[in-house]
């Protein structure tokens, strides 16, 4: 295996384009979404996308769209110039609960989790209960991405990107 | 507490190795042997060990308080002092003007300013009390997994160098080629995943 740091930097390029291809399968394939989770409700862009352009070396120009009801069009443009999705806030439902988080395409880090609430911790004793359901919580956002991406990975070293995601994605960033 | 907090932050390992049976009392050791010690009265810059996740100011591993049903939890603690440049600029001042009236020489050597501020930071540690920051850990032996809570790239090496010494297991931060190597993909797929080079989605 490659050394650790060298491979982060090398292969970077792989979880800004798990980002973009998740981008495009919740606009145009949501139904995809629930063969690889089952329990999944829905999956929606949150209140902020980043995108950069690492195409570029010198510029480094980098994209952010905030907002709940934020105009996409911009992130598409930024696509069409050659930027890729570099970190995302996305909104889990699964059942009556709602996960929200960002997720890094370079590292595949969660920041800003917050999961659905659960019960107050107010003596010592509730601490263990308390762990258990909020780990049982994170598991379950972090097991769909663990999805997401294995699903994204088998697909991104087959023919099948080239010869279909990849026109596919590209009929969707270039305006009609 | 971190973990418990309305939002976290996650950074994702995988732990790989055994540990020797029996596993608790293994790491009941290890997590004692490294546990984070106090420095508010002595020398030291700085304090990395481990710590209790529900008593991260009295560290206590007795009894397996960590284990919370297949899971081990427990932090990360690092305490840190931080002079302010401008004390640390006073005190040096004053040292360098009192040695120089001791001395009656007009200047000092490189090395004897070297000495002299080297002598000021050890006072001073010893007289400021330590930052502690507190990095919750979730591990899961069984499953092979590890978060921390935090994104903090400091962090995250300190836990990393901490971990090899105390356990001797090898923990991977799961990041989009380690993930691709653990995603099921058959040997193959592994050699094409290593000569993936960037889609460009314009035409």
């Amino acid at each position: 295996m490659l050394d650790i740091a060298v491979a982060y930097r090398r292969y970077q390029f792989i979880g800004d384009e798990f980002l973009t291809w998740l981008w495009y399968v919740i606009e145009n394939d949501p139904r995809r979404l629930n063969k690889i989770d089952t329990e999944l409700a829905s999956l929606e862009i949150g209140s902020r996308m980043v995108l950069a352009n690492r195409h570029q070396k010198d510029s480094g120009e980098t994209v952010t769209i905030k907002g709940e009801e934020a105009n996409m069009d911009e992130g598409l443009v930024a696509l069409r110039k050659g930027a890729m999705v570099a970190e995302v806030n996305l909104v889990y439902r699964s059942g009556d609960n709602e996960w929200r988080f960002n997720l890094k395409g370079e590292s595949l880090n969660f920041s800003s989790l917050k999961v659905p609430e659960t019960g107050k911790v107010e003596t010592q004793e509730d601490i263990e209960g308390a762990i258990i359901e909020k780990v049982f919580l994170c598991e379950k956002v972090i097991n769909l991405i663990n999805n997401l991406f294995h699903y994204f990975i088998k697909l991104r070293v087959s023919n099948d990107w080239s010869a279909k995601t990849v026109p596919a994605m590209r009929k969707w960033i270039t305006p009609s | 507490m971190g973990f418990l907090s309305p939002t976290v932050s996650i950074t994702r390992y995988r732990v790989e190795g055994q540990l020797p049976s029996p596993v608790n009392e293994h790491v009941t050791e290890a997590l004692k042997k490294n546990t984070i010690h106090e420095i508010d009265n002595d020398a030291g810059e700085q304090a990395i060990g481990w710590t209790s996740f529900d008593a991260p100011y009295q560290p206590d591993f007795e009894g397996s308080r960590f284990v919370i049903d297949t899971l081990w939890v427990f932090s990360l603690r690092i305490d840190k002092k931080s002079i302010p440049t401008k004390v640390l600029k006073k005190h040096y001042n004053m040292e360098v003007t009192q040695r120089l009236v001791e001395s009656g020489r007009d200047y000092l050597s490189k090395t004897e300013k070297k000495q002299l501020k080297d002598h000021v930071v050890t006072v001073l540690n010893t007289r400021i009390p330590a930052t502690p920051n507190i990095y919750d850990i979730v591990w899961n032996y069984e499953a092979g997994w590890l978060w921390f809570f935090s994104n903090l790239k400091s962090a995250n090496e300190e836990l990393e160098t901490l971990f090899t010494r105390s356990f001797k297991l090898s923990l991977i931060r799961m990041f989009p080629y380690t993930a691709g190597l653990n995603a099921g993909l058959s040997g193959p797929d592994k050699d094409c995943l290593d000569q993936l080079k960037p889609t460009l989605f314009m035409e």
